[in-house]
């Protein structure tokens, strides 16, 4: 890189830049960004605009709801004053995408519905707060599925996102980024972020991770604080980042976790550095293989990839048991009955009452049925008619109460499983990315990708997707590491170990944006 | 014990059954899920946080205060408070209902059962159990009366704490249920729960009726089978004394006849219209909301600290009953006397503070009658009263001494209402001082037996007629002679 001196912020992007410079700041991992800045080998504004190019220039991919260039710059600006005058922050300077899940102050926020309008929050949620306070700088606002109801990021009000990922093999069809978090992983995969902000209610942050070739991890639920966060299924909805890499998403998770008062179900426990979990040695630990995971009509080479993974941290020194989780098979219907009960209330206010879009009609009940009827997508009033169904009078106990007795079912699963392991390897989704609009017209097959993401979402447990291999296609595939309650940093360890045999590291979708 | 309250019908005697939900607004500045100030005048939506408005990402916070309100009208209730209990969200629509949904406690309430000792009026009492007092989130209010095409929402209130005092079907006539609710307040104020202000609607009543015939209640108690008892109609917001008898009696009367035409009552909410007197039907059951209860899954299980009920039981003020029984053992006050006083923390202050050292008795007379009566024309608290404790004091202990008599402290009274100060300076400035001089009446009794020689013969025939010589000396001097005075001069110029 040229020196510093000889580039002036003249609003000339790309002044004395060449192409390949830039695209060579927006290919940085965090933690490379981070070191950079720091060293001021370049500045938060620099890296910022070739983001911003970035972002521009992948308009196809439809990762972003709302581009932010000017707010971003803004940010840089003082992002590099801080770092001039020593007072940067562990993020300081670092330009992120967030989910159009998370409320930010004077920022459009629509969780990518329609109901929402043009909704601009007073407000600035916890973790976005978080990660602003350590000087991180926001590029815009990422699309997601409509309240993150989706896997497939399909059902979303702006449109589908593409994955940057394509299989010639497959006749380069433009493929789901996964979802609901697609945005997330599609921006992160074509490098128009250093890292982004995900939800995970079911599967949100994994499997738009594994679709990727990205990193996502679902903290131990209550360790985000879920204030300012558009609600899907309150007890099951958790903050987590999507990353580069492993330690890229311990420096993230580190700088969003934390106690905050405004969140009843937040943890008030301590929040570590998880980056020194990253590289550390899995030697001794008992990794789990749960039998149950294997489920019928897993293609091979995702059995494969599972076997590539018990063989890797095999050679990295732990000790691979096989344990039983014996009620999985009831997680995911448990799960279709929870969290639509949750979200048919928790999507109550949106009635054109107060803010967001409103329809005309002669009477009050007009006017709810009109909003909420041109308001909400498909997939969404199935939810909420779900969700409404199971909570009706004489319904209650069968699906609601039944399912939260599963749920306890479930969580004594693991907690059954951690007398004789440490932590859990499973396949995160059943198959790779799938072209797009090929599920839409099957709720039951969409819903089937959560099959392995949903159980740690029911019992509250971290869990973590990494990228460990490509299908025939050439497609991305991940593993999912599955921890004990608050004990992200063994995940991390783990997560980092599989990283590091897996040589999937570095690898890229060919850019054809 | 007192007679059971009957309504005669065309087909024989009917009695009623009476339950109540009373919700009382707990009296704390913020509300019970977020920080927005409460308060009464506040301009429209002034008082309202993004978690009042249900804005995008918000959450409940539990405000511990409410908690502790909550906890106090418990163990002011006699009742078994619950350490681990749980929020649940009632789902439905409203404009005022930002959420969809209201907070509340359906399964698992924060106070189990409990009970109420209510004094009548005529000296007995019952008691009343309570079934369960939980935490709830109050609406906003809905006006529709500002213009005639427009509903406008005010969201002050939304959010508010609410304390649902639910009682069993333990009361039998009007007349009781307005006692229960009166004691129920009087519990809560004392405590300091509730400022118990009906008129603002922080306390208010929620009352089902039903009618059965002699007999089915009894059976009722015996069996706790409700298939004793006829179906209930549930008058909704009553919020006052006054309009819960006339609710009661009205909706009594509408059910009794519906039942004796061979009519069914329908299971029902209705709405008591103070301006016609009568009871209109809402909604039928049928039309009945399904609410979809389920817990909150934005909190978590209330758990408290039994050491924390402990250290509250510790710091409660002396309750009403405890009260009502030191009055009756310290001033010697009847028990109808006492129940009015403890009615009302702040009459029942101002009594003590008049009474010190004076008679008791005769200082609750002219609290309760004469001051009380002044104030309720006026439509007065006792806080307001022109006429502060210290003179009912003053006006007594003048009495005592037989400086004036029962009748002239009448007239005093009237001069301290009207502002003139303290009585002993308006009995100076008018004169009012009892004439005790026997020289001065004795001249009066003697002038009167001379001009009158032919009464003063009768009267030894007929002695009750001495009331006419007194009523005549009384007439000389203005009142003001000593009525005991006067008395024992007549009987002995008389000869009696």
């Amino acid at each position: 890189m040229g020196p510093r001196d000889e580039r002036e912020d003249d609003g000339d992007w790309g002044n004395g830049w060449g192409y390949d410079l830039m695209s060579e700041l927006t290919s940085l991992t965090l933690k490379a960004a981070l070191e950079g800045l720091r060293s001021k080998a370049f500045s938060s504004v620099e890296i910022t605009r070739a983001h911003i190019e970035a972002v521009e220039a992948a308009r196809p991919l439809n990762a972003y709801v709302l581009e932010t260039p000017e707010k971003a710059l803004e940010m840089a600006a003082a992002s590099d004053a801080r770092i001039a005058s020593g007072d940067a922050g562990a993020l300081e300077g670092a330009p992120l995408g967030i989910k159009d899940l998370f409320c930010t102050k004077g920022v459009r926020s629509t969780a990518c519905s329609k109901i929402l309008g043009e909704f601009v929050p007073e407000y600035e949620s916890t973790v976005t707060a978080n990660l602003f306070g350590d000087g991180a700088v926001m590029l815009g606002k990422l699309n997601l599925d409509e309240f993150a109801m989706g896997s497939s990021n399909e059902t979303s009000a702006f449109g589908n996102v593409i994955n940057p990922w394509k299989s010639a093999a497959s006749g380069n069809k433009a493929l789901t980024p996964g979802g609901s978090s697609g945005g997330s992983a599609a921006a992160v995969a074509a490098d128009l972020c250093l890292g982004a902000t995900a939800t995970d209610t079911g599967g949100s942050i994994r499997q738009p991770a594994a679709f990727t070739g990205t990193v996502g991890i679902k903290p131990t639920y209550g360790r985000c604080s879920r204030w300012g966060i558009v609600a899907f299924a309150s007890s099951l909805d958790q903050a987590g980042p999507i990353a580069k890499t492993v330690e890229d998403a311990a420096i993230l998770l580190t700088s969003m976790a934390g106690h905050d008062p405004k969140d009843s179900t937040s943890l008030n426990v301590e929040t570590p550095d998880w980056t020194p979990y990253v590289g550390k040695s899995v030697k001794g630990l008992r990794i789990g293989v749960p039998k149950e995971y294997r489920v019928d009509g897993m293609p091979a080479e995702i059995e494969k990839l599972w076997q590539d993974g018990i063989d890797w941290l095999k050679h990295a020194g732990a000790e691979i048991v096989e344990v039983s989780l014996p009620h999985t098979k009831y997680a995911l219907p448990a799960y279709y009955i929870v969290a639509p009960a949750e979200a048919s209330s928790n999507l109550a206010r949106y009635d054109g009452m107060r803010y967001g879009f409103r329809a005309e009609g002669d009477n009050l009940t007009e006017i709810y049925e009109n909003t909420r009827a041109q308001g909400f997508g498909n997939e969404v009033k199935r939810r909420i008619l779900i969700g409404t169904y199971v909570l009706s009078a004489g319904y209650y106990d069968a699906y609601y109460l039944k399912a939260q007795k599963v749920r306890r079912r479930i969580a004594d699963d693991f907690d059954q499983a951690w007398q004789t392991c440490d932590a859990l390897l499973t396949p995160t989704a059943p198959s790779a990315a799938f072209a797009l609009g090929e599920r839409m017209a099957d709720p039951i097959a969409m819903y089937l990708n959560d099959v392995f993401t949903v159980t740690t979402n029911l019992a509250g447990l971290p869990s973590i997707s990494v990228p460990a291999g490509v299908d025939a296609g050439g497609l991305p595939l991940g593993l999912q590491v599955i921890g004990k309650a608050l004990d992200e940093a063994t995940v991390f360890s783990v997560a980092g170990a599989i990283e590091k045999s897996a040589g999937f590291l570095g690898k890229k979708a060919e850019r054809w944006w | 014990m007192t007679e059971t309250f009957t309504l005669k019908g065309r087909t024989g005697d009917w009695e009623i059954v009476l339950g109540l939900e009373v919700h009382a607004q707990v009296a704390s500045n913020s509300k019970l899920f977020s920080g927005a100030a409460v308060g009464f005048g506040a301009g429209p939506n002034e008082q309202v946080s993004l978690v009042d408005a249900a804005m995008p990402g918000m959450l409940p916070v539990l405000n511990r205060f409410c908690v502790e309100q909550a906890i106090r009208a418990g163990l002011g209730l006699k009742a078994k408070i619950n350490l681990k209990s749980r929020f649940d969200r009632k789902n439905y629509f409203y404009p005022d209902l930002p959420q969809g949904y209201q907070i509340s406690q359906f399964e698992f309430p924060i106070v189990g059962e409990g009970e109420v000792t209510v004094d009548r009026i005529d000296g007995s009492s019952f008691t009343v159990r309570i079934e369960r007092l939980h935490l709830e989130q109050d609406a906003g209010k809905s006006i529709h009366d500002l213009s005639p095409t427009e509903t406008y929402v005010d969201l002050n209130r939304s959010g508010t704490a609410l304390m649902e005092i639910v009682s069993k079907p333990d009361m039998r006539s009007p007349e009781d249920a307005a006692a229960y609710v009166k004691k129920l307040r009087a519990i809560l104020v004392t405590l300091g729960a509730c400022d118990g202000d009906m008129e603002k609607g922080n306390l208010r009543a929620d009352v089902n009726v039903s009618v059965c015939r002699p007999g089915d209640y009894e059976k009722f108690r015996e069996t706790g089978s409700f298939s004793h008892l006829g179906t209930r109609c549930e008058i909704k917001n009553v919020n006052s004394y006054r309009f819960i008898q006339q609710a009661i009696h009205y909706e009594a009367r509408r059910q009794i006849e519906i039942l004796e035409d061979g009519g069914k009552i329908d299971q029902e909410t209705r709405l008591f219209d103070p301006g016609k007197g009568e009871t209109r039907s809402m909604r039928s059951k049928e039309e009945a909301h399904d609410y979809r209860y389920f817990p909150d899954p934005d909190l978590l299980p209330l758990e408290i600290d039994p050491a924390w009920v402990k250290e509250i039981e510790a710091s409660l003020p002396e309750l009403p009953d405890a009260k009502k029984a030191r009055l009756m053992a310290d001033y010697g006050l009847s028990a109808y006397d006492a129940s009015v006083l403890i009615s009302d923390a702040d009459v029942a202050a101002f009594f003590e503070e008049a009474a010190k050292g004076r008679d008791a008795k005769l200082v609750a007379n002219w609290t309760l009658n004469d001051l009380m009566g002044r104030l309720g024309k006026d439509g007065l608290e006792i806080t307001a009263s022109p006429i502060p404790a210290a003179d009912i004091a003053g006006l007594v202990e003048l009495i005592e001494k037989g400086t004036i008599s029962s009748k002239i402290a009448k007239t005093v009274f009237d001069h301290m209402w009207a502002g003139e100060g303290a009585p002993a300076a308006i009995v100076d400035k008018h004169g009012l001082v009892q004439i005790t001089d026997t020289g001065a009446i004795e001249a009066a009794v003697d002038a009167l037996i001379a001009a009158n020689p032919d009464k003063a013969e009768a009267v030894k025939e007929k002695p009750q007629a001495i009331g006419w010589f007194v009523g005549q000396v009384m007439k000389e001097t203005g009142g003001k002679a000593n009525p005991a005075a006067v008395n024992e001069i007549l009987k002995a110029k008389l000869g009696l």
